[in-house]
This record gives C-alpha cells, structure tokens and sequence, in this order.
C-alpha cells in the first residue's frame, strides 16, 4: 500500500475575478521510502500541492474534490482533531524561508518544546529539551545553542534548525518546500546532503519541491513535472532525463544550464506560463508548444501511461 | 583591444552603525570589509564573470564600477578617466556610458510610470534629441528588446507585464542611451527558469549590436559559465581566482573556486558527485578572518595561511590565484 496517494485532487482559489484551479485533477502515489521531485516554475501549483497533502492551504485556497489518503487516513474529510496529529506527527514540513518560519522572539529549544508538547503533551520540558539537543547534534550544531535566538544563526544553520523541528517528532513523510532556494551553493549542498543522509538513516519517505532542476536529478527517485496545476509528466528520474517525453519537460531540461556539458546551447520557452484565472482552451501548455497541432487546442490530454512514464501530451494519445 | 575598464586596490569600507551604549564604551569604530582592495580589468567586448556567494561584495564592486556608491580608496579608470575622482555634473554626463541592469525587475521600475516613460526618462535626463526623437527611440528600443509591436507595451504599466517583459523593458532602459559599458547584476535570478535563456540570448545579441563589455555578477556558476568569456571569483571583499573562463572553470586553482565548483546540482542523475565541502558558512566581514580569509574553512590549509595574506599570482598564463597551496 503506497504511503500517500493523491486521487484527482482539484484545489481552488476562489477569488473576486475568478476561480482559479491552482491544482487541477493530480493523481500521484508515493511508495514508503522513496523521493519525488516536484518540479514546476513558480505559479504552477506545486507549493499548493505539498500544501494540501497536510491540509494547509491557505484561504481563499480550498481542497473542492479529490481524495487524499496518507497511510489510511482520509486527509480531506477526517476532524481537525485527526489532521492535527498527522501534521508534524506523520508528517515534517519544511519552508523555504527558515527567517520567516521559526519565531524570532522565541529561543530555538522553545520551538523544540512546544512542538514536543503540543503532540505529546506527557513529556516535561526537561526531556523535550532533551530531545531537541540531540537532535540539533544530529544535523551538525553544537546542542549547547539551543538556548539562541533564530538570529544568532545564519541561513543555513536556521535551515538545520528547521529540518530539526520537522523531524523530531519523528514523521514518515517529509515535505521540503525550496528548502534551499534563499542558500548560497555551498551551503545548498550541504543541506542537500545532509537531506539524502537522513532520508537513508531514518528511513524517510521525501517530497522535495523545487524549481531546481540540477537537485532533482541528485535526490530523487521519481519526478513529476507540473504546469499550471496540472502534472504533464511523472516518471522515474533517470529515464525522465534520459528521454523527456512531455515538450514542456524537454523545453524546461534544455533551458538549464549544464557546467560539466561543454558547447551546450540553451533553448528557452517563448511566452509565460498562462494566465490561471482565464486558461487557454485544450491542452494549458498549447500556446507554448513547438509541436502543438489542432486537437491540442481543442481538447485536453489526459494523463496516460506511455512506456514506464506517465505523460499528459496528444503527442503520444493514439486513441 | 585594450582595456575599457581598469580597477586598481579598489577600497570600500561600509561603517558600522553602534547602539548608542556601544557608542559610550568604546570609541573603535567598526567596519564592514564590503570590497577590500581589488584590481582587475575588463577588455573592449569581454564578459567578465564576477561570482561569488552572497556577502563576498560582488555587488559592492558592480556598483563602484559605475560609481553608484563611493569608494573608500583606490582608482575606476574608464577610457583612461578616473571615475573615482568624477563629481557632479562630469559625473552624470559620464553615466551615459555606463549603465546597469538590477537583480529585481520589478523594483527598478516605478509601479506609477508606464514603461515608455521610463525608458524616455533616460533620454531626456541625459538630454538627448527632441522630444520626438526620445519617443522615436523609445519606441525602436521597446521592439528591439522583443516588446512589439511597441504599441502594446509603450502605455502598460510594469504589474501588466510579466517578470521576463520588464526585465526587457530594464534592458532597453539601460541600452537606450547607446552605453559602452554595462553591469548587469543576477540579471536572470527573479526570472522564471524557462525564459532565462530567452533573457540572455537577448543580453548577447545586445552586447555584438551595441558593441557593450558586460561586467555580469552572479552567484550562479553553470550560467556564468554560459555567458563569460573572463571569471573572477570573489570571497569576503577579495577576488581569490580570476582567468578565462577555461582555465578558472577547467582547471580551478584555488579550494574555494573548487568547492564552489563541486556544490554546484548538476541537471543530470547519472552525473558522479565528488563533492569537496568547505566547513561552516561565510564568515562575517566585519572582523574577517587573519591571512587568507578563506583559511578557516579550507580542507587544504596551514599555518601559513592565518599569518599571511596570500597574493593573486599568476600561475598559469592569464590565470591569477591567491592561495599558497594551489591545487596544480
């Protein structure tokens, strides 16, 4: 049984223009144990996606239809009481801004403590600064600082910080949205791995949220590319590398540079990405696509199976 | 050829503001080392790589190159004038040949000033031509960046268009006024990824029309590598490697251009990894490190290097590094 699995999830914005289907009709499943990049430019849903596995999306944001079933429990019907405990019990979220996301007036054991407290509310505050100590020893910082301010550390330590808070309760699905985005390189890969590091010793299930394409072929096993709410392609990462099927998917691969390939010549994607408060008729990518003919305009691909991948595209329906 | 720009032990210290109390119990002042004494040059028509993470003062040197912030000490030789010393008057006319393109498209425009206007602002603040002939050009200029027809954009307000259009429409303001030379700072970072490229196609062909040098800053090395011809690599205040970009890239001298180089995610899954970490984060520049100031992370360091400070030398033909114990 795959430990989450999302079934034609559709999430609205409902605004005073219009309602905008910022995920529309996503269906992934994730086995225990494994990475999946979600990959997208900024605006096509992937933050809302990672959002509503946990039942967080923002208002106006609203889960309209769909089902989500993580490790058997029914994530969009089930009480508060339930969701409450699945987040950061079962599931460890990390946010791209580790200034914004950890209190600046708290020191960082406090953040351990209520945390600790809030879900297992039998344990003193001795243990669960117990607790965070070694945690934070575990991501390399010394566990005498857990009596700092947030601003006694820099970026990436707060960003240790942060994965420590979402692992300390000891989830199995963690979800790491841009969590290196606001890094410098070096301090990027060693958050990136120190990730791979825990993944493997805890035994985490990861869902890595990245616009970074270089990042994804380094951590994940499966790779859903998504456009304007949709998924156009899901595949395992070295055969969507290898041989992109979706034109989004090979237009984005050829727009990254690649420093170790020499004479390489980078293509682009003309336009933007649309407008999801008035979306094009057909298929959402059609007045971008170099290879997009009259069914695309008129209809939209449905997500199939083509070879070991999964890919929304008219290009290879040969219904 | 011969040099356009030429940069020689370029100083820029920013003081520290104190707490009133700090003020009482110690009369040091402190400073932030932002650029600490660098010399470089930039050849007629060359793309100069400055990279570096955030904090090693890269934008600091963009930005003194053109003189948009004051330097401390040292010399900004362009065509053989000293801009360093330029007040004024001389020094607005002067700007003509020089202009910038910021990281954040959005901030550099004014929400409340259609973006025709803002590119004919240029022109009339430089006073070139008449009125006609600034709105002529500012319209040539709106099409030759890609906004046509001109029509479309020449009345639209900045939040209309999307982040890829006003990064042309800064472009066309920068190049409006026909400069010789042109800083670019992280031009591409708040672009969507898929139109980046479009972005710096864009940037290159300017660059042979217009005949420009670009001093292009970023921390992203896949993309200066893309773009450059030239690298210099800058750490707290100091550029520590600079050369071609074939040499700094290919054959990289000094540990940090190393460990930079390896941190970099390739796009590519069957790519090996052989990641060389350097310990800890950029340290503060306020009280940088003794010697070389890289020694306190470096995997390859000696006592030598928190004594003294190493020199940029060159070690290969064209190829200058600072570090006692290059990796030949």
């Amino acid at each position: 049984m795959p430990l989450l699995d999302i079934q034609s999830l559709v999430v609205e914005y409902h605004t005073v223009r219009a309602n905008v289907k910022a995920v529309d009709r996503v269906s992934l499943s994730m086995e225990k144990g494994r990475t999946l990049g979600l990959v997208g430019e900024s605006g096509c849903g992937k933050s809302t996606l990672g959002l509503s596995t946990v039942r967080l999306v923002p208002p106006p944001g609203k889960i309209v239809r769909g089902h989500i079933t993580l490790d058997g429990i029914d994530v969009v019907n089930c009480p508060d009481e339930e969701i409450r405990r699945v987040r950061g019990k079962r599931v460890g979220y990390i946010f791209q801004d580790p200034m914004t996301s950890l209190n600046p007036v708290k020191k960082i054991g406090d953040h351990f403590v209520e945390i600790i407290q809030t879900h297992e509310p039998e344990v003193t505050e001795e243990d669960a600064l117990k607790r965070g100590k070694d945690m934070l020893e575990r991501l390399g910082i010394l566990p005498e600082r857990i009596g700092d301010f947030p601003h006694q550390f820099s970026g990436g330590m707060r960003q240790r910080v942060m994965i420590g808070l979402a692992l300390v309760l000891g989830p199995d699905l963690l979800i790491a949205d841009e969590p290196t985005t606001s890094l410098d390189v070096i301090v990027e890969a060693q958050i990136i791995e120190l990730l791979k590091e825990l993944k493997e010793s805890l035994g985490l299930t990861l869902i890595l949220i990245t616009h970074n394409i270089g990042i994804v072929a380094e951590t994940a096993d499966r790779v859903a590319v998504m456009y304007a709410g949709r998924i156009a392609e899901l595949g395992e990462t070295y055969s969507l590398f290898e041989k992109p099927l979706h034109p989004y998917t090979q237009a984005l691969l050829n727009s990254v540079p690649n420093i170790t390939k020499k004479g390489q010549v980078l293509s682009w994607i003309p336009g933007a990405p649309p407008d999801l408060a008035e979306p094009p008729v057909g298929c959402l990518y059609h007045p971008r696509c170099a290879y997009a003919f009259d069914r695309c305009k008129k209809e939209e691909p449905l997500l199939l199976r083509h070879d070991d991948s999964e890919v929304a595209c008219h290009l290879y329906d040969k219904r | 050829m011969g040099n356009i720009l030429e940069v020689t032990n370029l100083i820029k210290y920013f003081p520290v503001e104190k707490s009133f109390l700090d003020k009482l119990l110690t009369s040091q002042k402190s400073y932030v080392h932002a650029v600490d004494d660098i010399s470089f040059s930039i050849n007629r028509g060359d793309i100069l790589g400055l990279v570096g993470e955030s904090g090693s003062g890269k934008s600091t040197t963009g930005r003194l190159c053109l003189k948009l912030t004051e330097p401390t000490s040292g010399s900004i030789v362009f065509e053989g004038v000293d801009i360093a010393k330029l007040r004024g008057e001389k020094l607005r006319r002067f700007r003509r040949n020089m202009q910038m393109v910021f990281q954040d498209p959005t901030a550099s425009l004014s929400p409340r000033i259609r973006v025709g206007d803002a590119i004919k602002h240029a022109l009339s603040f430089q006073g070139v031509g008449t009125p006609t002939q600034r709105t002529e050009r500012t319209r040539a200029m709106l099409e030759r960046v890609g906004l046509e027809p001109w029509t479309n954009f020449y009345d639209r307000f900045p939040h209309e268009l999307s982040g890829g259009q006003r990064q042309r429409v800064v472009i066309a303001r920068a190049l409006v006024l026909n400069p010789k030379f042109v800083v670019a700072d992280e031009p591409i970072a708040m672009v969507d990824v898929s139109v980046r490229a479009q972005i710096l196609e864009l940037m290159l062909e300017l660059k042979k029309e217009f005949d420009l040098t670009y001093l292009f800053i970023t921390h992203d090395l896949a993309m200066a590598n893309y773009v450059c011809q030239s690298i210099a690599i800058m750490y707290l205040g100091k550029i520590v490697e600079t050369g071609p970009k074939e040499e700094v890239f290919g054959k990289p001298l000094h540990p940090y251009t190393l460990a930079l180089l390896s941190s970099i995610p390739v796009p590519d899954p069957k790519a090996e990894l052989k990641r060389i970490m350097p310990r800890g984060e950029i340290p503060s520049p306020i009280n940088p490190p003794s010697g070389c100031r890289f020694h306190p992370r470096c995997p390859y360091a000696q006592a030598i290097c928190a004594e003294r400070e190493p020199q940029l030398e060159e070690l290969r033909p064209n190829h200058q590094a600072a570090c006692f114990f290059p990796r030949m």
